[in-house]
């Protein structure tokens, strides 16, 4: 479980979170969506102690994550833009998150390798690999270790419909273990196949939390693209 | 953090600007005593050298990778590995890659030709000083964030402790002339690395006719090996304090 606990977070003058309260359980795909600039991607950042909130507290299963780090080793991280060292090639990488990771090599979670063919482009360097390709690297490296909840940050943005159709069917198979899965996206067509939870946010407040079913029929809509669009254009009017 | 510090190690050495520092040390150093007949004289060439090449080499380079590797920092900070830990393992890894290079292209050529305790100290100092750059680089590359700024702000700092310090003395002597200054002199004197490596090197060597201002006094105000340890303490702290300073932040810091 994961608890958001009045977190509030200022950069310069500009309020990006604003008393977040939000609790997230297992066995869900919760997507968090909202506008640009809305502090979803700060949101995530706090939850993996990459931004420190000015106030508030974060609980990772019960324990607060301020001064804590090895919480990590239960998240499984997958950035909007993978950022990785360029002149490293992708098998110096994995191998490297691995070794950092300590991990047990004949206990990891190597199904996006094969279905990826990651083996075909592990003495490519970073720095010469297209967005997609950095994506497939990304949701290998997430999924790796088995973690207890994933974090995915637009992870179909720039993976081809063949593999963003693996890495769905990845998800959905995760979400049955009982794993915590929070994905933000914009490709709303997408979350409706698989995500059961919504949570939307504006301008560094939680708008709503509710379950996907409630929201279409809160809007009367029959698609997740619609029922958003409605929300949206409501709140623009306002 | 062992482990950080492997890779930020060896990803350091691999570098091509790293290599030519340690290859222009080492012929520069060999040049100097295959030249030159006397030891101590191109010791006292290669002193003028170090003071200039390993700030700067030190300074700059750490205060570039680091902002060149801040996707590597975002993509460990999301592991689990400690924060502080990160960031000292990129400290000890820069620390260690350029001492290594520091020791190997000067270091050698020192040993062979004038092992004696000046060779010895000079070593020592060397290493000290490309230490004590990389930490002022931690603290200036997490403190501002803009990459260009950074590295300006580090080429200043270089070029403040070897040249514009020295005006900066010189001018409050002379203005000052008649009032009693040893004690301000060695108190501005500690504010520079730069300038207590060449009063501990040149109270070693004794060379007066080349000691600044400042050795001069040092001389006068301490009595046998005072001054040197002296110095040698305030250079610790030196090493410490902006890397400390640095670690603090980078606590805190967003990334």
């Amino acid at each position: 479980m994961i608890q958001f606990s009045a977190i509030n977070k200022q950069f310069d003058k500009f309020k990006v979170l604003n008393n977040i309260e939000l609790t997230l359980q297992e066995g869900n795909i919760i997507a968090l969506i909202g506008p640009n600039a809305c502090g979803k991607t700060t949101l995530i950042k706090a939850l993996l102690g990459m931004v420190i909130p000015d106030t508030g507290e974060i609980f990772f299963d019960g324990k607060s994550i301020k001064k804590d780090w090895k919480y990590r080793n239960n998240i499984g991280y997958m950035p909007q833009i993978g950022k990785y060292p360029e002149n490293m090639t992708v098998g110096q990488v994995i191998g490297m998150v691995e070794d950092l990771r300590d991990a047990q090599l004949n206990k990891l979670d190597r199904e996006l390798y094969d279905s990826y063919k990651l083996k075909d482009i592990l003495h490519k360097r970073m720095g010469t690999l297209s967005g997609g390709t950095r994506q497939k690297v990304s949701a290998y490296l997430a999924f790796l270790f088995h973690p207890h909840v994933f974090i995915l940050d637009e992870p179909t943005a720039g993976l081809d419909p063949l593999s963003a159709i693996i890495l769905k069917e990845k998800i959905l198979k995760e979400k049955e273990k009982g794993k915590i899965i929070l994905i933000t996206s914009h490709i709303l067509s997408e979350l409706d196949e698989i995500v059961n939870q919504i949570v939307y946010m504006e301008e560094g407040k939680i708008v709503f939390n509710k379950p996907i079913d409630q929201v279409k029929s809160d809007t009367g809509k029959t698609k997740l693209t619609e029922a958003i669009a409605q929300i949206m254009n409501i709140d623009k009017r306002v | 953090m062992k482990k950080v510090v492997k890779y930020v190690a060896f990803d350091i050495l691999r570098n091509k600007i790293v290599i030519a520092y340690m290859v222009f040390l080492f012929l520069f150093s060999m040049g100097l005593f295959i030249i030159e007949e006397v030891p101590e004289k191109s010791l006292l060439s290669l002193l003028t050298l170090n003071l200039i090449l390993i700030p700067l080499i030190s300074i700059m380079f750490s205060t570039i990778y680091i902002y060149n590797s801040s996707e590597f920092i975002e993509l460990l900070a999301a592991q689990p590995i400690q924060r502080k830990s990160l960031w000292l393992s990129f400290f000890i890894g820069l620390a260690s890659a350029l001492s290594l290079a520091f020791f190997i292209g000067c270091g050698i050529p020192v040993l062979l030709f004038s092992a004696n305790s000046v060779g010895i100290i000079m070593i020592i100092t060397g290493w000290i000083l490309s230490v004590i750059f990389v930490s002022v680089s931690m603290f200036i590359s997490v403190y501002i964030k803009d990459k260009t700024k950074g590295i300006g702000v580090s080429l200043l700092t270089w070029l403040y402790f070897t040249l514009l310090f020295d005006g900066v003395v010189l001018f409050v002597l002379f203005q000052l002339l008649e009032y009693p200054l040893e004690k301000l002199i060695i108190g501005l004197s500690v504010m520079n690395p730069i300038d207590l490596v060449r009063i501990i090197s040149l109270l070693n060597m004794d060379v007066s006719a080349l000691m600044g201002a400042t050795s001069a006094i040092f001389k006068q105000s301490f009595a046998g090996n005072m001054g040197s340890l002296f110095s040698f303490g305030v250079l610790i702290l030196w090493m410490i304090l902006p890397l400390y300073l640095s670690v603090r932040k980078f606590d805190k810091k967003d990334l």
